[in-house]
């Protein structure tokens, strides 16, 4: 009698949690019939909000990869003075508030900010425009990567890259060929988490940039902006959205079911199946 | 040892060089790269890259030879297979391809046999000793099974926290151990004595366990003796012949080891065939008389 008694509780507790995080989701969906969905995403509020999410994503993803990759590679290869502290700070933007974030842009950045004059005198206008979206987006995602890029860098055996350097290939040869395709599941990982939370920034972009439509409106702004206006059109947004991050998760899935590379070093008892 | 000279680890002090081509030399600041030295390494557990196929890994040194390597370890069907589907003795096989495939100048072996089990082990000793008989390189290999170092090289060194004991063939350092150490590693008896002249030719040693045995060896004070247990014969009754030595005792055990039986008998371990110690009926708690000669009894200094 107990033993049904737990199975039953047990699984009221499943279904009321997995029913909370399904019903929000199935909503957006539902609303409105499937017809009206596509027709609104042909709105301008909503199709320019893309483009600018979009643009300043992909930019913001490409730095973090291109300068992520070597910080990622320097710190976990490497102990040097300071390794615990830097580690600290490129964790930072995963604790901090996005809102925090978004006045430590304008701080450091904008017009009067502690670089602002600097790029006054370059010419250059960061804050406000689709730069700064990126700015934004690069802050808060990038720990997603680089935290993962060096959790993958330190996974690599390092007999590996000895025999690679015994074998004659430098360290660059050496970080081509061995270490990054050895790694690369790791960083495609790091690099969808970072781009979907980039996607999804709202605290500093619309600190930082401003939210003007076609410049600086990414989608989760666009979605706040129509939220008293248009709320269908920001349901719309929303769906629009689940479908994107869906999308990003199971190519995530998907690239995680290719042959991994596993570890061929330690195998301390090798039998002899043919001579 | 290996690493330094491979040049992943650099030593605090010395000097590495291979003929005239010094790649390490700390008095003068000198530290030639890994990537630049001429050196083949295989690793313990063989370091192959998992993401590459076996010609691929043969080729990463600088491939236009592989093929023909691949040929030569008799691994050609092997080419297209990743590391980890081959077996323990197959994996060796690529990793030694890929460290000659380079041309080095010189073999480094980190414990070649000691991640295979005892079945592959056997039969790749065999086929590394005919390998290395073919190529003309020098050849340094680690490990710390004595009998796989006696196999494989021509000279032995035998390091000790880091000194060297001693240099010489593998049957000197059977025959002319320096001291208890190297005695010990190369699986002798070992028992502890004080030595005094009894005649010219003669040494007599008080052993610890009150018996009394002769070298021909010159010894004095507190010495190691080093008996091999194959020298030691094993009778159930005292009987002349002309050993010298015979320590009566308590079988203590009795082990076989393959088609050989090692006998404890009191302080000494002796070795005779499975059909004698079956024919003398060897069993533990019996009590036997284990002899050697004294040109068989080797003296060494007690460190």
């Amino acid at each position: 009698m107990r033993r049904v008694a737990l199975a039953l509780g047990l699984f009221v507790a499943v279904a009321v949690s997995l029913g909370f995080l399904l019903l929000p989701i199935v909503a957006l969906f539902t609303r409105q019939p499937p017809s009206e969905l596509v027709h609104q995403l042909s709105n301008p509020v909503v199709t320019e909000a893309l483009v600018v999410s979009v643009k300043t994503s992909a930019v913001a993803q490409a730095l973090i990869v291109l300068l992520g990759t070597p910080t990622a590679y320097l710190i976990a290869s490497r102990r040097f003075f300071g390794r615990s502290l830097a580690i600290t700070l490129v964790e930072l933007p995963l604790v901090l508030p996005p809102a925090v974030a978004g006045i430590g842009l304008l701080v450091a950045f904008g017009r009067v900010g502690v670089l602002g004059s600097t790029f006054d005198a370059l010419g250059v206008n960061v804050a406000f425009n689709q730069a700064a979206v990126v700015l934004a987006v690069a802050f808060v995602a990038s720990p997603l990567y680089v935290r993962q890029a060096i959790a993958s860098f330190e996974a690599v055996d390092e007999n590996l890259i000895a025999a690679s350097r015994t074998l004659g290939a430098g360290p660059v040869r050496t970080f081509f060929r061995v270490v990054l395709p050895l790694c690369a599941g790791g960083l495609a990982a790091g690099g969808a988490l970072s781009l979907a939370r980039g996607l999804g920034e709202f605290g500093a972009t619309i600190m930082f940039a401003g939210s003007l439509q076609g410049v600086t409106q990414t989608l989760p702004l666009a979605i706040y902006a129509q939220f008293d206006r248009n709320f269908d059109i920001a349901v719309t947004i929303s769906a629009l959205f689940v479908i994107l991050t869906a999308a990003i998760l199971l190519s995530l899935k998907v690239s995680s079911l290719w042959p991994a590379s596993r570890q061929t070093s330690r195998s301390l008892f090798a039998h002899l199946s043919s001579s | 040892m290996l690493r330094a000279i491979a040049g992943l680890a650099r030593p605090a002090k010395g000097r590495i060089a291979l003929g005239d081509d010094t790649w390490f030399d700390a008095a003068r600041r000198v530290f030639r790269q890994p990537d630049e030295r001429s050196v083949g390494l295989v690793f313990q557990e063989y370091a192959l890259f998992p993401h590459l196929s076996v010609r691929q890994n043969v080729a990463f040194g600088g491939g236009a030879r592989a093929d023909e390597y691949l040929e030569r370890f008799h691994i050609s069907h092997l080419a297209d297979a990743r590391p980890a589907v081959l077996s323990g003795g197959e994996r060796q096989r690529v990793a030694l391809a890929r460290a000659l495939a380079r041309d080095p100048g010189v073999l480094l072996l980190d414990e070649p046999l000691s991640s295979l089990d005892a079945q592959t082990k056997a039969l790749v000793r065999v086929e590394l000793q005919e390998l290395l008989r073919d190529f003309e390189l020098p050849v340094i290999l680690v490990t710390h099974d004595f009998d796989d170092a006696a196999a494989l090289a021509g000279q032995v060194g035998v390091l000790i926290d880091g000194t060297l004991r001693q240099l010489a063939t593998p049957q000197e350092l059977v025959s002319q151990p320096a001291d208890t150490f190297v005695a010990a590693l190369t699986g002798a008896n070992l028992l502890r004595g004080i030595a005094r002249r009894e005649t010219d030719e003669l040494a007599a040693i008080d052993l610890q366990g009150g018996e009394r045995i002769y070298s021909t060896d010159p010894g004095q004070g507190e010495v190691g003796v080093v008996v091999y247990p194959w020298d030691v014969t094993v009778a159930r009754v005292r009987h002349a012949d002309s050993a010298l030595n015979v320590i009566a005792g308590e079988i203590r055990s009795v082990a076989r080891v393959g088609s050989r039986v090692r006998v404890q008998i009191g302080p000494i371990t002796a070795e005779v065939t499975a059909a004698s110690a079956d024919h003398l009926e060897l069993a533990r708690g019996g009590t036997a008389f284990a002899s050697f000669k004294a040109t068989g009894t080797r003296l060494v200094p007690f460190a």
